[in-house]
């Protein structure tokens, strides 16, 4: 090889701190935007639906069976030494710390990451973003505001549904195959249940939701050169959205729980 | 000449190493249209951008209605688009709206028209340029290319600016439908005393639609004058321009990837 290792890494490094700060410009930019008016409503609800509401089945189905093999898990674990009692809570508490907001957000930058970068990137590519700013509208404020918004806010709500959801995936399994009895399944779930597992998750979500639909945008209003740099936009995208949430992940449990 | 509505001084814009535009020198008088006629990929759709702040110069003066346009903060640049509209050479219709809606698009977001009124202004321009009610409620997919060019005019004269930009208004279109998109333009400036600067080919839409021709070559405008004097130039580039003759100081060159 004629490039030394250190050159090469001493240009990953740069490229990393370029990208790195150029998101950030990008991040507090659209910040600002999406909190000074003009709001438009109508994007903003038509994102939520589209990132909340169209979501709710892929993340509905993720957290029913992450709920029923946590349970069916545990129980061939716990069973070893008889602590089958526990297994109500190891769900509940795996789930609404850790399981259910990262899953969800990982299910949705898939799904959400990759079509804000396709459709922002392609609006870049055919001009329309141009467009946009021709007819005095301003893209951030028409394009990115409403997704970072509507990604904050729907987050939470899907994550709260799929710890529903998959509480009830294990308790279906906990009762139907492992014989629990039901009210003891479901007393042994919520008295260990603390305020602070609901609520770190929740707020991991508010955060997936930002990093989600930051990358989307990013990707998407930087891409150029074609349907070939869109592709790139939207694999980027997701990628990227992905490997923030586990490191951001890591770093809320270490915020929330390590005294 | 009275005080100019848009003027440029030694306008430069490179990208990496190439040098598209090499010191542009251009006035445009209130109500007067300019058509700035050119080579393929000589650089007319990067100098429109340019001018629209779309592109950041690299270096030299823009100015509108004599306030300088280059390095304005962000809210500057939306109060002065305002006073522009473009007609992007590859139409940039929204494809998420439908074609009304595109039409409507400056009127609702940026005038504050209710969209009742709105959509009966975006019937009447699209009707402008020879398109029925009916293709108001498509998308802009489901268009020809004709249609959509004619849908983005539409659009870029919604709002009646007081500034229009035309790029390549009559590519793709049958010539008498060009002809009735040049008379459009001809109207918009002649009625509404808007200032227009038009990209085009096609010389019959350029004698018809301008005040005044500029040809750009190499990065500069080598030849600026009034539509009349276009035969007479006494530029052997802009002869060999306007005849289109293969033979000439213009030699094409196979430009790398
Ligand atoms: N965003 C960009 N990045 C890099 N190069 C660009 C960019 N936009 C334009 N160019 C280059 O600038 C040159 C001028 O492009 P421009 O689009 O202005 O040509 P044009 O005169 O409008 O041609 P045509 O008549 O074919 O539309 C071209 O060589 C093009 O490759
Ligand atoms: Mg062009």
């Amino acid at each position: 090889m004629s490039i030394p290792l250190i050159t090469i890494l001493g240009r990953m490094t740069i490229a990393f701190l370029a990208a790195t700060g150029s998101v950030t410009a990008f991040a507090f930019h659209a910040v600002r935007q999406a909190v000074q008016p003009p709001y438009y409503r109508r994007q903003i609800l038509s994102q939520i639906l589209e990132i909340g509401y169209y979501s709710l089945p892929v993340v509905g189905l993720t957290a029913i069976f992450t709920g029923m093999v946590l349970a069916l898990q545990s129980y061939t674990g716990f069973a070893r030494f008889s602590a089958e009692s526990a297994i109500p809570n190891v769900v509940v508490v795996s789930l609404t710390r850790e399981l259910g907001p990262v899953l969800a957000s990982l299910m949705v930058a898939g799904r959400v990451g990759a079509s804000i970068a396709a459709e922002i990137g392609t609006m870049r590519v055919t001009e329309q973003i141009d467009a946009l700013t021709t007819l005095s509208t301003d893209p951030f404020k028409y394009l990115v505001a409403p997704r970072l918004i509507a990604g904050v806010v729907t987050l939470p709500i899907l994550v709260l549904l799929s710890d529903i959801i998959g509480v009830l995936g294990g308790y279906l399994v906990g009762v139907y195959k492992l014989d629990f009895n039901d009210t003891a399944y479901l007393r042994n779930t919520i008295d260990f249940l603390q305020f602070m597992d609901v609520f770190s998750g929740l707020v991991k979500a508010a955060v997936f939701g930002f990093l989600i639909t930051l990358m989307g945008c990013y990707h998407g209003y930087t891409s150029k050169g074609g349907a070939q740099g869109v592709g790139m936009a939207t694999t980027n995208a997701v990628v990227s959205a992905s490997i923030l949430i586990f490191t951001f992940n890591y770093f809320l449990t270490e915020a929330f729980f390590s005294r | 000449m009275a005080s100019p509505k848009i003027s440029l001084r030694g306008v430069t814009k490179s990208f990496g190493a190439k040098k598209v535009l090499q010191g542009i020198d251009l006035d445009v008088a209130p109500a007067e249209s300019v058509v700035v006629i050119g080579g393929s990929g000589s650089g007319k759709s990067v100098l429109l951008k340019c001018i629209l702040g779309l592109m950041q110069p690299d270096e030299g003066s823009i100015k509108v209605d004599g306030e300088e346009t280059v390095d304005l903060s962000e809210r500057g640049r939306q109060r002065v688009m305002r006073k522009f509209g473009m007609l992007f050479q590859g139409g940039a219709l929204f494809d998420s709206l439908q074609v009304w809606e595109n039409v409507a698009f400056g009127p609702i977001q940026s005038d504050g028209m209710a969209p009742a009124e709105a959509r009966q202004v975006a019937i009447a321009k699209l009707a402008a340029v020879g398109l029925g009610p009916e293709i108001g409620v498509l998308r802009p997919s489901e268009l020809s290319g004709g249609m959509q060019k004619r849908v983005a005019l539409a659009r870029a004269i919604a709002r009646e600016p007081e500034i229009i930009f035309f790029d390549e208004p009559t590519t793709g279109l049958d010539p008498i439908m060009a002809d009735v998109i040049n008379e459009l333009i001809v109207k918009s400036v002649n009625d509404l005393g808007a200032t227009a600067v038009s990209i085009t080919h096609d010389m019959a839409s350029a004698r018809k639609i301008g005040h005044r021709i500029a040809m750009l070559y190499d990065g500069k405008l080598i030849w600026q004058g009034p539509v009349s004097d276009i035969e007479r130039s006494g530029n052997d580039h802009v002869d060999q321009f306007i005849h289109g003759r293969a033979e000439g100081p213009i030699q094409m060159q196979v430009r790398k990837l």
